[in-house]
């Protein structure tokens, strides 16, 4: 019994430092309150698809913005959709990143569409992480007969 | 005179001779003048005597010849010249009318002559009438017969007497040896011996129809000469040397159907009976002309005879049968009377006695849910209040019917809020609904008015029972409720060919259908469906509760609403739709009464579940899609995903309720989106709203949004209960007042 309490403070710390540091925002809370019976797996769906969209978004990025010939509006799509998922599911540092990134390829600024790229691609692998680490944690107290705490 | 040179006469020896001459003489005067005197007395006698002429002429020559010879008496002696005169004059005249008459003869003789001959000839003809006389009187002697044997046939309908009858009276009348009648067996192939005169009991002898000398007879209807060796005539041991003259005669045997109006039943259906009469044998006797057409004539009665015997039996039958019928009916009367009665006491005192525990049971079961218990003891106490449940169902849809039946049910007509009537059935049935996975949705008509007059808590359970069925059978999809106000044209509906409403201004025709994505019926179990306790097979599965008395109980309420309520189906597994219309009175414009209402309705009343709402999310990016999607189907909403504009003209319908667009989406024109959606749903009711998700509201979007119809604007991220407030405020205002 003791081991299902002390893995669910565990989980209630990690994603409570995972809101403090902004990795994820209140959108995520309310993903978890669509999460219920007949939903079960509701926020772990949600979050695989946004690893997929997101991996395919960052593919397509730098394969736009490495041509010799930028297409900025296909990059501000592409970034469009990024900011579009992230925001659903309350990646809020990765939203961030994205708006910024918008303004540069509203500039046509390939320099800084470059370096945006590069800081999406690195707060996205934080985030994706983080979440992993967060649904590990959720599948072991789960294991051990607990209960995931409702925020 | 001296001396005459007379010669003396010579012979005084003949003066004998002379004597007796003149004795002839005299006695031939004698005579010639009687015999006209008699003639004349004779004559005068006769009334008829046509030669008068004749006989004078006759007369006066004989009368002359007798003057002769008279006169000639004086011419023996001496006799004077006057004498000689007279006898000269006398002796002319007698010539002269001898001549005459001799003339006259000549004509006269051929006419006596043939006098004669009309004699002989109506001689003959007297005996020749004597004859026929005697013709004439045998017959009618045999009509006599004839009409007395018709009246010791016909004074009686037995049967039996009346065949037994006619072969004795017909055994009498002709002197007849023996006489017999064979019937057609009921197979019609053979005759079986039926009567003799003197067998009392015959039995047993039979031959077959198809004979040909009983073809013969039957083919005429007149008697006919039989040879006494063929098998009908064999009926007596032949010992006699020679047997009598044997003729047959059919006997029709006639049914009721032969009768016909004004002719003579012609024998179409061909019976016949086979009457066989033998004369004596060793009699010498001859069948006579007379006889045969007694015996035919015989016949022909019996046939009406025996009909008429017939069609007595039948009516004695027919009549028993009646009275007998009528002493169950009357039975069955009473005795139905009986369980009526028995019913009814039955029942009134179930109303109370049955009613009393059920509620204690319902109210504490109900009240002992409200206390501390364990998952176990819970799960005991629901099962017990489902149970109650159904059984006061079960108690109140019986007592209902029965009430109905009687026509002791009255309507408790009230004013009431037709549209809350509908929330509320949508409130009831949407938990059972979305337990099952199943949405509900309803529309009502514009022209629908808000408050009507009827018998609210009896619509309720019509609507309940109706929504009820559609959920009960319905696996998966969901139902649809469509209220509107019947137009005239749809109210005269085929299918309801007996349904006649009155259109008249303080009421109006309520038309609800409910669709539903269930079973289906089978046409041939449509009818059944309103019987009472009637199941069809198909729909006795696992899932169905209940009696089968609700839409019994349905109809029985919607018929007192003046109303109709059929059901449609295409069959198993296609889903059903019921619809049903009930008279409801219009409210007046008073105004206190609506504002009554409206301060009932709760200003701010936020719904909390939208199960069934069918929506479509049209968003291209798949993360915000589908969290979207998660938050309407947290809420209860049946979602539907689309990632462009054309992909969702094309799913959208008009059960879709709202669409909600990502207008972030670059390079699609979400406007021109709403602009489509709005041409294609050209009345206001069918549309679906229209609201766009933005990640920004300043005012451009806004009015953009607005401008083209939408109807609401929400800013992303949109939370549970954001959207909870949104969908409430779309659906019970039909517009976002502000954005949220």
């Amino acid at each position: 019994m003791d081991g299902v309490i002390l893995l669910q403070k565990q989980l209630v710390d990690y994603s409570t430092s995972l809101y403090k540091e902004g990795f994820l925002d209140d959108q995520f809370k309310q993903l978890q309150q669509l999460q219920d019976e007949s939903n079960p797996d509701f926020v772990v769906e949600v979050v695989y698809l946004f690893f997929e969209d997101s991996e395919r978004l960052l593919n397509e990025l730098s394969k736009t913005l490495n041509q010799q010939i930028v297409d900025f509006k296909k990059v501000d799509a592409h970034v469009h959709q990024l900011k579009g998922s992230s925001s659903s599911i309350g990646a809020q540092r990765v939203q961030k990143v994205c708006i910024a990134f918008r303004n540069y390829c509203e500039e046509q600024n390939t320099e800084g569409c470059l370096r945006c790229l590069q800081l999406v691609k690195h707060e996205y692998s934080l985030v994706k992480n983080k979440l992993e680490t967060m649904f590990k944690l959720e599948k072991q107290v789960l294991a051990a007969g607990g209960s995931i705490p409702m925020h | 005179m001296e001396s005459c040179n007379c010669i003396e006469p010579q012979w005084p020896a003949d003066e004998l001779l002379m004597r007796y001459q003149y004795i002839s003489d005299f006695f031939i005067a004698l005579a010639y003048f009687s015999i006209p005197l008699e003639l004349i007395y004779f004559v005068k006698k006769s009334a008829v005597f046509p030669y008068r002429w004749v006989l004078v002429q006759f007369g006066a020559f004989i009368v002359l010849c007798g003057a002769t010879h008279l006169i000639n008496l004086w011419t023996f002696t001496m006799h004077s010249r006057t004498v000689a005169i007279v006898m000269t004059a006398a002796k002319v005249l007698t010539a002269a009318v001898s001549c005459a008459t001799a003339l006259m003869l000549v004509h006269i003789i051929p006419d006596l002559l043939s006098v004669k001959t009309r004699e002989l000839f109506l001689k003959n003809k007297a005996a020749e009438l004597d004859r026929e006389m005697g013709l004439i009187r045998t017959q009618e002697e045999t009509g006599r017969h004839v009409r007395m044997l018709t009246h010791e046939i016909r004074s009686t309908l037995d049967r039996h007497t009346i065949l037994k009858t006619t072969l004795v009276e017909l055994g009498r009348t002709l002197g007849l040896e023996e006489c017999a009648l064979w019937m057609p067996t009921r197979s019609g192939v053979e005759l079986q011996l039926s009567y003799t005169l003197h067998h009392q009991n015959p039995f047993g002898f039979t031959v077959p129809i198809q004979l040909p000398v009983i073809n013969q007879v039957f083919s005429t209807n007149r008697a006919v000469k039989i040879s006494p060796n063929s098998p009908v005539a064999k009926l007596r041991p032949s010992g006699k040397y020679m047997q009598g003259e044997v003729v047959a005669v059919r006997v029709p045997l006639l049914h009721l159907s032969n009768f016909q109006i004004n002719d003579w039943p012609e024998l179409s259906t061909k019976r016949y009976a086979l009457m066989v009469l033998m004369l004596p044998s060793d009699s010498a006797r001859q069948w006579h002309v007379h006889e045969l057409e007694l015996v035919e004539v015989v016949a022909d009665q019996v046939a009406v005879a025996l009909s008429h015997a017939a069609i007595l039996e039948e009516s004695m039958r027919a009549r028993d049968l009646l009275m007998d019928q009528n002493v169950a009916l009357d039975l069955a009367r009473r005795e139905a009377e009986t369980a009526v009665r028995a019913r009814n006491d039955f029942l009134a005192v179930m109303n109370h006695e049955m009613r009393t525990p059920m509620h204690a049971i319902v109210a504490l079961s109900s009240l002992l849910q409200e206390t501390e218990l364990t998952p176990e003891q819970r799960l005991m106490v629901e099962t017990i209040l489902k149970s109650s449940n159904l059984l006061a169902t079960l108690i109140n849809d019986v007592l209902d019917l029965s009430r109905l039946e009687d026509g002791s049910l009255q309507l408790d007509i009230e004013p009431f809020d037709l549209h809350g009537l509908f929330k509320e059935v949508i409130n009831l049935i949407k938990p059972i609904a979305s337990v099952k996975k199943l949405f509900v949705t309803l529309s009502m008509s514009s022209d629908l008015p808000e408050y009507a007059i009827g018998d609210e808590k009896r619509l309720m359970q019509i609507m309940l029972n109706v929504v009820g069925n559609a959920v009960k059978f319905s696996r998966e999809g969901g139902i649809s409720i469509s209220a509107s106000v019947a137009k005239s044209d749809s109210l005269r509906d085929p299918r309801a060919p007996d349904f006649f409403p009155v259109l008249s201004d303080n009421h109006f025709y309520l038309r609800v259908q409910v669709k539903d994505t269930g079973s289906g019926i089978s046409p041939q179990d449509i009818p059944k469906l309103f019987t009472k306790f009637a199941q069809s097979q198909s729909l006795a599965a696992k899932n169905s509760g209940g009696s089968g008395l609700g839409l019994a109980i349905c109809k029985r309420f919607v018929n007192l609403m003046d109303g109709h309520i059929w059901l449609e189906s295409e069959g198993l597994g296609k889903g059903c739709t019921a619809i049903f219309m009930v008279k409801l009175g219009l409210r007046g414009r008073s105004n206190e009464a609506k504002l009554q209402y409206v301060s009932r309705a709760p200003v701010n009343h936020v719904r909390t579940n939208f199960t069934g709402l069918k929506v479509i999310v049209m968003d291209d990016n798949g993360v915000s899609r589908m969290v979207t999607k998660g938050l309407l189907v947290h809420l209860g909403c049946d979602v539907a995903t689309v990632s462009s504009g054309d992909e969702c003209l094309k799913v959208v319908n008009n059960e879709h309720k709202v669409v909600f667009m990502d207008v972030s989406i670059p390079g699609i024109d979400i406007y021109a989106v709403a602009v489509r959606i709005h041409e294609k749903f050209a009345r206001r009711r069918d549309r679906p709203l229209i609201v766009a998700l933005t990640g920004n509201t300043d005012r451009v979007t806004k009015e953009s949004c607005m401008r083209v119809g939408m109807d609401g604007v929400i800013l992303k991220p949109v939370s549970v209960d954001k959207m909870r407030s949104v969908l409430s405020e779309l659906l019970d205002h039909g517009v976002l007042l502000e954005a949220q």
